[in-house]
């Protein structure tokens, strides 16, 4: 390390690391993992979220997850977050659609209106 | 590295580790492995969190859950039902009342608190220095090295940063003092000989957040034009030695630490010197003289170590606090500082907080917080049904508060001016159950023990009035004896050579000064008011409660407890040792202590007196 940008190179890295003690977080994806939730597959789902968004590096992107949401039919339920925005919710969502989200709504902005289960 | 969801944090401060963390830590990685979510989570073994009377302690994230009074046998529960299915464990947070504390911000304890020097500690993992660089780590420094060393004194002056090892001598006038001195080359030494019984701020700070202390240490050498600096710390604390060292490899490692640091002229290196254990090396002089491979014995001042320290070269001698607090000054500005605190002390203060108080542990505060506060808000008061009685601040080196001084505002000058100090940080909260000649005469024993025997005033004075407080607590005071106590304790503290022999007199002067009354009835009627001094107390037996069960006399190491079922239990006061067996053991609580000698010892004790009389 030879000077301050060099530093601050590192502490970028680092902060990527960290977001998730770090309360300035944009979005908020929560994947419902009550035991419905579970059954139909969340597991898989929250892994291909935690995957995608580390390799497309998207720093202020938390994964996490939630309990049974009551709508069973409808699991696996992911809700997706964003400060000043409408709760967007999602329904029946496998690995594929998990993408689709991380793609179109998390990086473009555009919610994926076919699985759009509400909006709140 | 796949990104991970959860950062589980578990408090490995020294106090949650003899509770059980690491323990729980391999049970926690067990679990994970069981439920193949183990590339999910983040575990990071953090610094002291603070509340150690709630330990062990962990934080969940991204929520912050604060979970407390954590067992092994936990994991799987906060695996299965937290972790996985996202329902955060009541039963684990604090409860108070009807409220439940999820997390860390709405438990009371922390409310009051500022964390200046601690702002990382239990929050970061300690052994990565790239946490610490996002947290705005080294940032301070490369600031600092892009400015005149001047400059970097001229901001710790404006801050009104003292120094926080127990003297409060101003910071920023002694890196001047050291910058100004002629010779080469110059060290930074790192006082971490945290020697007072009950005090873990240094050890807690070292342990939770080394980088910042290396940081600190670090502006302080390019201030003062040093090249070398010197970490000392006591053999007891192998996890802060450990954690330091590996802080300054990876500081090397990252090119933080060497020559021409982040392209400047300013070259550094730092190492680790372990100390034995003697108090007296947390004196500056002991210190240095203990680095050099000699005794640990102090020197006269002058000369100053700023003038001739460490190879009797200009030497920069500061508390890890002390260093703790120099990068935040930088990075927020001095006046951010000087905002807090008083008139005369700045900023804030970290104490070690232990005793008859609820939340024992490591706190931050702002100065000036009153005594109150601090125990009641912070502490959140007094164990059980107990009463406060007084507060010993600064260890043995300190003397105490009383009832009368809750209002007390918590700063160098103030607490000068009560008889106590704020030392390095140490406060024992004592409940009514305590006996002040006892805890005069705890603190004493310590200061006799640590005495380093150079100079005549500590070395014989300190134990003899060692052997007066014995003789008191033994029913054997003459009423002359508290002001030979007084006398003897002024002039050791006008005489002694260094810090040790001129405080160590405080606790007796200090208790004498406000709880006189304790010393006369043990003095005068051969009595201990709190019933703690074994030879002027005794167990009775009271016959109207007693059902005869012989409990007591089956327990009773020394059989001085006889009687039947009809004529009820009594106790040989003569052959009693009072070890408290017979009370612990009484279902019908019929045994209580009793304040004084019983008329049958008395009796006893004259009876030899005579006897050995005769004999002569």
């Amino acid at each position: 390390m030879k000077t301050l940008a060099d530093l601050k190179a590192i502490r970028e890295k680092a902060q990527h690391e960290m977001k998730l003690r770090n309360s300035n977080v944009r979005i908020k994806v929560i994947v419902g993992m009550g035991t419905s939730g579970i059954a139909a597959g969340a597991k898989d789902v929250m892994k291909t979220f935690i995957d995608e968004v580390a390799t497309r590096a998207l720093i202020d992107v938390v994964v996490s997850q939630t309990g049974e949401k009551g709508l069973s039919s409808m699991e696996p339920v992911v809700d997706v977050i964003e400060e000043g925005k409408p709760r967007y919710c999602y329904g029946n969502i496998n690995s594929e659609i998990a993408k689709r989200i991380v793609v179109e709504h998390i990086v473009n902005g555009n919610p994926v209106k076919e699985f759009l289960i509400s909006t709140e | 590295m796949p990104t991970k969801r959860i950062d589980l944090l578990i408090c490995c401060g020294s106090g949650c580790v003899s509770a059980g963390a690491l323990r729980i830590k391999d049970r926690f990685i067990e679990e994970l492995k069981k439920n193949e979510i183990y590339d999910e989570v983040n575990i990071i073994e953090t610094g002291c969190m603070g509340p150690c009377d709630f330990g062990p302690v962990l934080m969940v994230y991204p929520e912050g859950i604060f979970y407390i009074k954590v067992t092994p046998e936990d994991a799987e529960e906060i695996v299965n039902e937290h972790f996985i299915k996202g329902r955060p464990v009541k039963r684990l947070m604090q409860q108070e009342k009807d409220k439940t504390h999820a997390t860390k911000n709405e438990i009371p304890f922390y409310q009051k608190q500022v964390k200046v020097a601690l702002e990382n500690c239990g929050y970061l993992n300690p052994e990565k220095i790239e946490e610490y660089i996002a947290l705005g780590g080294y940032e301070a420094l490369a600031n600092v090295l892009n400015n005149k060393p001047e400059d970097a004194i001229e901001i710790i002056k404006r801050s009104g940063l003292r120094g926080r090892g127990g003297a409060g001598f101003p910071s920023g006038m002694k890196w001047e003092f050291v910058n100004k001195a002629k010779g080469s080359p110059k060290y930074v030494v790192c006082n971490a000989d945290e020697g007072d019984p009950g005090a873990f701020m240094d050890r807690s700070l070292l342990e939770g957040d080394p980088h910042r202390v290396l940081e600190g240490m670090m502006i302080a050498a390019y201030s003062v034009g040093a090249s070398e600096g010197y970490f000392y710390i006591r053999a007891e604390y192998p996890l802060a030695i450990t954690r330091i060292k590996l802080a300054i490899e990876q500081a090397k490692e990252y090119g933080l630490m060497g020559n021409n640091i982040l392209g400047t002229d300013f070259s550094f290196d730092a190492f680790v010197r372990t100390g034995a254990g003697a108090f007296v090396c947390g004196e500056e002089t002991a210190l240095i003289s203990s680095i050099m491979g000699q005794r640990g014995q102090p020197i006269q001042k002058p000369p100053y170590p700023a003038n001739e320290g460490l190879w009797k070269k200009p030497t920069l001698v500061n508390n890890v606090e002390t260093l703790g607090n120099i990068a935040p000054i930088f990075n927020k500005g001095p006046e951010w500082f000087s905002n807090m605190g008083t008139e005369t002390s700045k900023g804030t203060k970290v104490f070690a907080l232990t005793g008859d108080v609820k939340n024992t542990g490591l706190v931050e505060v702002p100065m000036g917080i009153t005594v109150k506060d601090l125990i009641y808000e912070v502490g959140g008061g007094i164990v059980g049904d107990k009463k406060f009685k007084a507060v010993q601040l600064g260890g043995p080196s300190g003397g105490c508060l009383t009832n009368d001084h809750l209002d007390v505002k918590i700063d160098y000058e103030s607490l000068k001016e009560k008889g106590a100090m704020m030392g390095s940080g140490g406060v024992i909260v004592m409940n009514d159950s305590n006996c002040m000649v006892n805890i005069a005469k705890f603190f004493l024993e310590f200061s006799v023990d640590e005495s380093c025997g150079k100079c005549a005033p500590c070395r014989i004075g300190l134990k003899q009035m060692y052997e007066i407080l014995d003789k008191i607590t033994k029913g054997k005071g003459k009423p002359s004896d508290i002001d030979e106590l007084v006398t003897l304790g002024n002039s050791i503290k006008q005489l002694s050579l260094c810090g040790l022999g001129q405080t160590a007199p405080n606790p007796v002067l200090s208790t004498i000064k406000y709880f006189r009354e304790e010393y006369e009835e043990h003095i005068n009627n051969q009595a201990c008011p709190t019933k703690v001094c074994l030879d002027l107390m005794h167990y009775v037996i009271n016959k109207d409660i007693c059902i005869g069960c012989s409990l007591c006399a089956r327990r009773c190491p020394t059989s001085c407890i006889s009687g039947s079922r009809q004529d009820k239990f009594t106790i040989a006061q003569v052959d009693c040792v009072k070890c408290g067996n017979c009370m612990e053991v009484c279902p019908v609580k019929a045994i209580t202590k009793e304040s004084g000698m019983h008329p049958d010892m008395v009796k006893h004790l004259k009876k030899l007196e005579q006897e050995l009389l005769e004999y002569q």
